[in-house]
């Protein structure tokens, strides 16, 4: 599944808890740099790209 | 004189409330008044009252279908102003008012109703700060629940569409405005639920009178905003108006416009966001570096790694100051010994038997063993004295004692 951009900010935010505990391995808190580096460019990219779209109630009932 | 005219008593109670029929001044009477005895007849739905003053009292009666539009609800207690007519009841020859539609004395019908349901919903805790859903951070979906042809719903749009794009709006058209708008509204509440079709529900509808927002005014509403899963932003008139909408909502807005505001993150400040907590891990991630490359270094500095020759030299040493240290006790360990042995050898000189034979002493012995009493000597017993410089060998002449 795609991941939304509500998911990404809230990993985001989660990345910089973990390194702010300050008990990770070198090696984890670069994998979490470069995981990090990722979701910063995803949220950039998905608001820069966002189109307001609009659907009626009634179109989501019935592609249910 | 004529025979007396002789009536039932049905005959007395039809003439009677004809005569008063008759009488248009009582066909359509203001009154003012105040309500008691009031009973609300639950199965028919008609109301039965006493209306009074100072001094005089008269029963009223209001029909269902009459009561069924009352916007307030009738209490003891409560000035009205009533528009009826005056009949008379046949079966109880009860002489009464008929009320066709009766107002609060001094204050709206609407307000006093507005107040009533206020009070009621209060009380049932559907306004109660703790029944309050939170809104959403960033919702992915916003249900907009609004006139397809109001001002309120462009406001909502461009509100969002300026601040925070990336939002899909989900559109659901009602009326806003007269009788049914809020079943519509409810049934637009209910679906957006059923279908689990957004993250938020914003219901918008522009500014108006008190009678334009009525509606918004409705129990049913009421209890479908608290019962929605989804939050709920309402955003009805203006920031004066307050409806029951605005009560029980998660979150109440002066306008649609700042209610689309509410919903959503402004998304120039989800940049600075993005880019704040992306600064926050490098530089975190630098500080982990740094600290690592310091460790490094300072291991690097360590003797060990810069001249290792250090540690054989470090022993070198340490094993020829035990060497020194292994002398010199051994050393000390001699001389103490050999005074030792010098004192004993005085001493020993000093207790010497020779040295006592030479003061003058001597050792008589008998047979090897020496005698120290004169009871193991008899007569004639052969011994010989010891003398520092030689032996002399004697008999005993006499024993004494």
């Amino acid at each position: 599944m795609k991941m939304t951009y509500e998911q990404a900010i809230k990993r985001l935010e989660e990345i910089v808890t973990m390194l702010e505990e300050g008990t990770l391995s070198l090696e984890e808190s670069l994998k979490l740099y470069e995981e990090g580096a990722r979701l910063s460019e995803f949220c950039h990219k998905t608001l820069k790209d966002a189109r307001q779209k609009i659907i009626s109630l009634n179109e989501v009932e019935n592609n249910d | 004189m004529q025979t007396p005219f002789i009536l039932t008593v049905s005959q007395l109670n039809t003439y009677a409330k004809s005569v008063i029929e008759q009488d248009e001044n009582l066909h359509n009477v203001f009154v003012t008044g105040e309500i008691s005895n009031f009973v609300d007849h639950y199965r028919s739905g008609h109301l039965y009252m006493s209306i009074k003053d100072s001094t005089s009292s008269i029963k009223a009666v209001m029909f269902a279908g009459n009561a069924s539009r009352l916007k307030f609800k009738p209490e003891n207690g409560m000035s009205v102003i009533i528009l009826g007519r005056v009949s008379i009841y046949e079966r109880d020859g009860q002489y009464q008012l008929y009320i066709d539609d009766m107002q609060p004395d001094g204050i709206g019908s609407l307000s006093l109703a507005f107040e009533q349901l206020k009070e009621k919903l209060a009380k049932e805790g559907l306004f109660s700060q703790e029944n309050k859903k939170p809104i959403p951070r960033i919702p992915s979906k916003i249900a907009v629940i609004s006139s397809p042809t109001g001002a309120a719903v462009q406001d909502v749009l461009n509100v969002l569409g300026r601040r925070f794009p990336l939002s899909e709006i989900i559109f659901a058209g009602v009326k806003v405005q007269g009788e049914g708008s809020a079943e519509q509204i409810c049934a637009a509440i209910e679906k957006i639920n059923r279908l689990n079709a957004a993250d938020v529900i914003i219901i918008a509808r522009g500014g108006g009178s008190a009678e334009d927002l009525w509606e918004f005014n409705s129990e049913r509403l009421a209890y479908a905003i608290y019962n929605s899963r989804i939050p709920v932003i309402s955003g009805v008139g203006h920031e004066t108006d307050y409806t029951i909408c605005d009560f029980v909502a998660d979150l109440r807005a002066p306008t649609p416009s700042a209610a689309a505001e509410l919903s959503v993150p402004d998304a120039n400040q989800q940049y600075f966001y993005i880019s704040s907590l992306m600064n926050t891990v490098v530089t975190l991630v630098n500080e982990k570096l740094f600290d690592c490359e310091s460790d490094f270094a300072k291991l690097c500095e360590s003797k060990v790694l810069t001249n290792p020759i250090s540690i054989v030299d470090n022993c070198e040493a340490y094993l020829e100051s035990l060497k020194i240290e292994l002398f010199e006790s051994a050393d000390e360990m001699l001389n103490s010994l050999s005074a030792n042995f010098s004192l004993l050898c005085s001493a020993l000189d000093n207790l010497s038997p020779l040295k006592v034979l030479a003061r003058g002493y001597s050792m008589t012995k008998k047979d090897e063993s020496i005698i120290c009493s004169v009871k193991d000597i008899n007569i004639n017993d052969n011994l010989e004295i010891q003398f520092c410089d030689g032996l002399a060998k004697a008999k005993v002449l006499e024993v004494l004692k």
